[in-house]
């Protein structure tokens, strides 16, 4: 059975152009790049080269671009470089409820060596107040953490303007955009951003790459000691392949960023409104218009997630969700429950991503299959509008009625 | 995480589903914080026999299989014997479940506890 894939925002498949550019480095370019004979040169060079391509991808300069092994791992290293570097002048970060677990469970972190988080709160759609930001800033703030694009909603955060607000202030401004490159211009000059997250297995590169963006001048801690790597900066010797396949996707992804985004956002349009036309009980989240070209988040009344999700999965459709049961942690997701969702709708939350691959065909085989889905699971369901799900609740067999 | 063949089955084709018009114990469990919610409808005649059972359940693929080999295993036994439904034997009819999926099994038994404990304060009225 042909698979139909609609989970980009979790990963992507290596882009053929991705594959033959790394392969070479797989191989014969195998040196490490801090040798000084003609293998390790080879392999430094090709390493340069795709510093090279990223950083005009975000509008960077070269020295600004370092590699790590995942968009988490920039996040940590923002988020607890910038703390450990500036705790004498305060500290008090300042982030929000939305934000990837990456950079949240970090802060938590944070919070239990002393330091204290203000996270901002968000509407309805996910967007953060620019007012409640500017309350939000102290004499002791010494780092703003806003994510670009939120990836479980898609809501896009005004980074330029908060960046702005933040800027005035001289707090240095980190922004998590593993979500944002590709789908929509990433310009850090543009953004008044000091701090970049990205990952390339977002963007049809390999998994175990990322980069933080930091600007010139923004002095930080290492959160990786050792050898003398990225300046110094980030120890291990570098993953020449995955760097050079980074390069490779990051440019790839620039230069078709505007087709790519059409095909997406058209694409998203006839899912959002074949969904909403033919089931009822269903509603959009996440901003209507200010939301990542392919991403598509509904919550359906009556039924839980990981149900939807099996039910696709069995007609060869690959989905995402916010419910707990697909958490790990129990816990329905916390950005469904930071714009406003109880946790019982939060729980039928589905999550569609589409990519620059995906057709017409493949988006009206879903919306042509998922009501007769919805429909199976409402009917085994005892949640109905006569039972709402807050009513439902009983904890131990005493407790029961009919 | 990996469901059993036989999980997928009572997912896919799970039997008993539905509301049952003249059960005379009803019973529903749940929480909506971890996501799932399930009602079981028992008949049960003048000798305290369940001669039929049906559930509706909110909840994952794990909790639904659990409803639907739950209410199966229990037709035909003593209230007394249901009653005593370890949910060890739920997850043993299922051919095992994910250790973070056990407590579908957990509130398969309680739903149906629920439903005898109704069926038992009807009697008394």
């Amino acid at each position: 059975m042909k698979r139909i894939y609609l989970d980009h925002a979790a990963t992507t498949p290596i882009d053929p152009v991705v594959l033959e550019a790394m392969l070479p480095s797989l191989t014969g370019n195998y040196g490490n790049p801090s040798s000084i004979y003609a293998e390790g040169r080879a392999a430094k060079k090709s390493i340069e080269a795709a510093r090279l391509q990223i950083a005009k991808a975000i509008n960077a300069d070269l020295r600004e671009i370092y590699f790590t092994a995942s968009g988490s791992e920039a996040d940590n290293w923002a988020i607890k470089g910038i703390a450990m570097k500036n705790q004498a002048k305060g500290k008090h970060i300042i982030s929000t409820t939305i934000e990837h677990h990456a950079v949240l469970h970090t802060c938590q972190y944070l919070e239990k060596q002393g330091f204290e988080v203000t996270y901002l709160p968000v509407d309805e759609y996910g967007l953060i107040s620019l007012d409640d930001l500017k309350k939000a800033i102290r004499k002791d703030t010494i780092l703003v953490s806003i994510m670009f694009a939120n990836n479980e909603i898609g809501t896009i955060e005004p980074i330029k303007a908060i960046g702005e607000i933040v800027k005035e202030k001289g707090i240095i401004f980190h922004t998590d955009a593993v979500q944002a490159l590709g789908n929509i211009p990433v310009d850090v000059k543009d953004l008044n951003v000091d701090l970049l997250s990205l990952s390339a297995h977002k963007i049809y590169g390999p998994k175990g790459i990322g980069v933080l963006y930091i600007r010139k001048g923004v002095p930080i801690d290492n959160l990786i000691h050792g050898g003398a790597q990225e300046r110094k900066k980030r120890a291990g010797t570098e993953n020449t392949a995955e760097i050079v396949a980074f390069g490779k996707a990051a440019e790839f992804a620039t230069q078709h960023l505007e087709e790519n985004a059409v095909h997406m956002k058209t694409l998203r349009e006839v899912l959002i409104k074949g969904i909403m036309e033919k089931i009822p009980q269903v509603r959009l989240n996440g901003h209507p218009e200010i939301r990542l070209p392919g991403n598509a988040n509904f919550c359906f009344d009556y039924i839980e997630g990981e149900s939807i999700l099996l039910s696709l999965d069995i007609i060869g459709v690959a989905g995402s969700s916010g419910s707990a049961c697909t958490s790990g942690s129990l816990e329905p997701s916390h950005v469904l429950l930071a714009i406003g969702l109880p946790a019982g709708v939060a729980h039928g939350s589905l999550r569609l991503s589409i990519g620059k691959s995906t057709t017409l065909e493949e988006i009206n085989y879903v919306v042509d299959n998922l009501a007769e889905i919805i429909e199976r699971l409402r009917k085994m369901s005892p949640i109905t509008a006569e039972c709402p799900i807050d009513d439902a609740v009983f904890d131990k067999p005493e407790h029961h009625h009919h | 995480m990996e469901y059993t063949d036989i999980v997928m089955e009572n997912f896919t084709c799970p039997k008993h589903v539905g509301e049952m018009e003249d059960a005379n114990g009803v019973g529903q469990v749940g929480n909506p914080s971890c996501g799932d919610i399930m009602k079981i409808f028992l008949k049960i005649d003048e000798n305290d026999i369940i001669t039929d059972a049906s559930f509706k359940t909110f909840g994952c693929g794990a909790a639904i299989a659990s409803s639907s080999v739950a209410t199966d295993m229990i037709i035909g036994k003593s209230i007394e014997e249901a009653n005593n439904l370890k949910n060890e034997e739920v997850v043993d009819a299922l051919g095992g479940l994910p250790t973070q999926k056990i407590h579908c099994s957990v509130l398969a038994a309680e739903a149906i506890q629920a439903a005898i404990l109704d069926y038992k304060k009807n009697k008394k009225k």
